[in-house]
């Protein structure tokens, strides 16, 4: 069932991310990681739907933020992310997706693992926590090229501020902040040793990012001892060869 | 009555394409698994079938490997939307599988390694309409892919196409694998875009 969206608001992440502030009509409510069908119609009839991620927490208020990365030959995405404007009206439908979630009655320690726009449905479960007042323990490894890729980053410092709210490591993997202690580079054993929960606290993670991340990260969980059927994924995008 | 968006045209297909509603054409060949990917040695792999209670026939690597095989070049669709047309599989026909095997029950679960489960009438799956295919455009299947074998089950969204497939249940009645318990449409045929459960 299709319903309509209105676009309340408009905010960069990055030169390239929007996110998209909606207010849907008899929105149910939805879950931290699930994700919404959006349907553009062109004025002859054709139409393109993708599926996006929701970034906001769970509310009851009918409001839902998505943020969307322009691709580079995407069909939908340019649209999103330069061309609405407020007041527009969209189509959504959804939630959608029961696996890849977070619910506040999950009370044990939780390993996020982003790669890129990967952060979209984390920064959901981030919210949820912290509107619930949950008091599981989140820990969150970005991998981002460069420091401007970074999504939602005020928000991610101001939390990781109050330590036992969320604990926030960042890898780069082309350029890094000035005096960043780790040379640019995908991740490796040593920062899934130093910066993620260790296996013996049994965390449940969620992976989340393009394929090739996905497949990366989680073996080397899986490496550093983390039970397999404790880890989710969501993976998107092509299997990187193939481009 | 659908929303109009001023100004959007959309990157169209080219109209020989036949696609399924809702569908859009890829080159690549996108991943969607729920979990991580399994590494399956192939000295302890093997496809069994069982009717719930006994397993009626079991294949290891080299017995299934014996098997006749069939090049197959069929369109997928996947439930996320996109679809790739022509893909050029190797692989071993159900109909080969099953061809001992009598009985009455009309459903089947397909299981992975890695615990996925997927359903289909049993029907779906013979009469030159599923592989367990291990080969994709002439080489290996790569692990997030399936390897070392895979369902292939073109007719239907590509979730049913299960990766790292080891065996499956033959059932007196229909019952929902790990999608379709969470939302997905029990049967999942792109024509009729049976894409949730609600449809």
């Amino acid at each position: 069932m299709w319903r309509t969206a209105k676009v309340l608001g408009l905010h960069d992440e990055t030169a390239t991310a929007r996110t998209l502030m909606l207010s849907v009509r008899d929105w149910p409510g939805h879950v931290a990681g699930q994700h919404v069908d959006v349907r553009l119609t062109a004025p002859d009839g054709y139409s393109a739907v993708r599926s996006y991620s929701i970034a906001s927490a769970p509310s009851t208020a009918g409001r839902i933020e998505i943020t969307v990365e322009r691709l580079p030959n995407g069909e939908v995405s340019p649209y999103l992310t330069q061309q609405v404007m407020v007041d527009d009206e969209l189509e959504v439908r959804g939630p959608i997706g029961g696996w890849f979630v977070w619910r506040p009655e999950q009370t044990g320690p939780i390993q996020l693992v982003a790669g890129g726009s990967g952060i979209v449905p984390l920064m959901a479960m981030i919210r949820s926590r912290v509107s619930t007042g949950s008091t599981a323990p989140f820990r969150l490894l970005y991998s981002v090229r460069e420091p401007g890729a970074i999504f939602y980053r005020d928000e991610l410092r101001s939390l990781s501020d109050q330590r036992d709210l969320l604990i926030v490591t960042y890898a780069y993997t082309r350029v890094t902040p000035n005096d960043w202690p780790r040379p640019a580079g995908r991740i490796d054993p040593e920062l899934i040793e130093n910066d993620t929960w260790p296996s013996h606290l049994r965390p449940s993670s969620y992976v989340c990012g393009p394929t090739s991340f996905v497949e990366y990260a989680t073996d080397l969980l899986i490496a550093a001892g983390h039970d397999r059927s404790r880890i989710r994924t969501e993976r998107f995008g092509a299997t990187g060869e193939r481009k | 009555m659908a929303i109009i968006s001023r100004d959007f045209s959309g990157r169209r297909s080219a109209p020989e394409a036949k696609l399924p509603p809702g569908q859009y054409l890829t080159k690549d060949f996108p991943v969607l698994s729920a979990g991580p990917t399994p590494h399956i040695s192939l000295d302890r792999w093997e496809f069994a079938i069982d009717d719930g209670s006994n397993v009626l026939k079991r294949w290891d690597w080299k017995s299934f490997r014996e098997l006749p095989t069939e090049n197959i070049t069929v369109d997928i669709h996947c439930v996320t939307r996109w679809s790739k047309l022509s893909t050029s599989w190797e692989g071993v026909s159900l109909d080969v599988l099953l061809a001992d095997i009598r009985t009455d029950l009309p459903y089947a679960m397909f299981r992975s390694y890695g615990d996925y489960t997927t359903n289909q009438p049993l029907k779906d799956v013979m009469n030159k309409q599923a592989w367990i295919a291990f080969k994709f455009d002439g080489t290996d299947l790569a692990p997030e892919h399936g390897a070392p074998a895979r369902l292939l089950v073109p007719h239907l969204y590509l979730w049913k196409s299960a990766k790292w497939v080891k065996g499956m249940t033959l059932m007196p009645h229909d019952k929902p694998g790990f999608w379709e318990n969470l939302g997905y449409h029990i049967y999942g045929d792109p024509w009729k875009e049976q894409r949730y459960s609600d449809e």
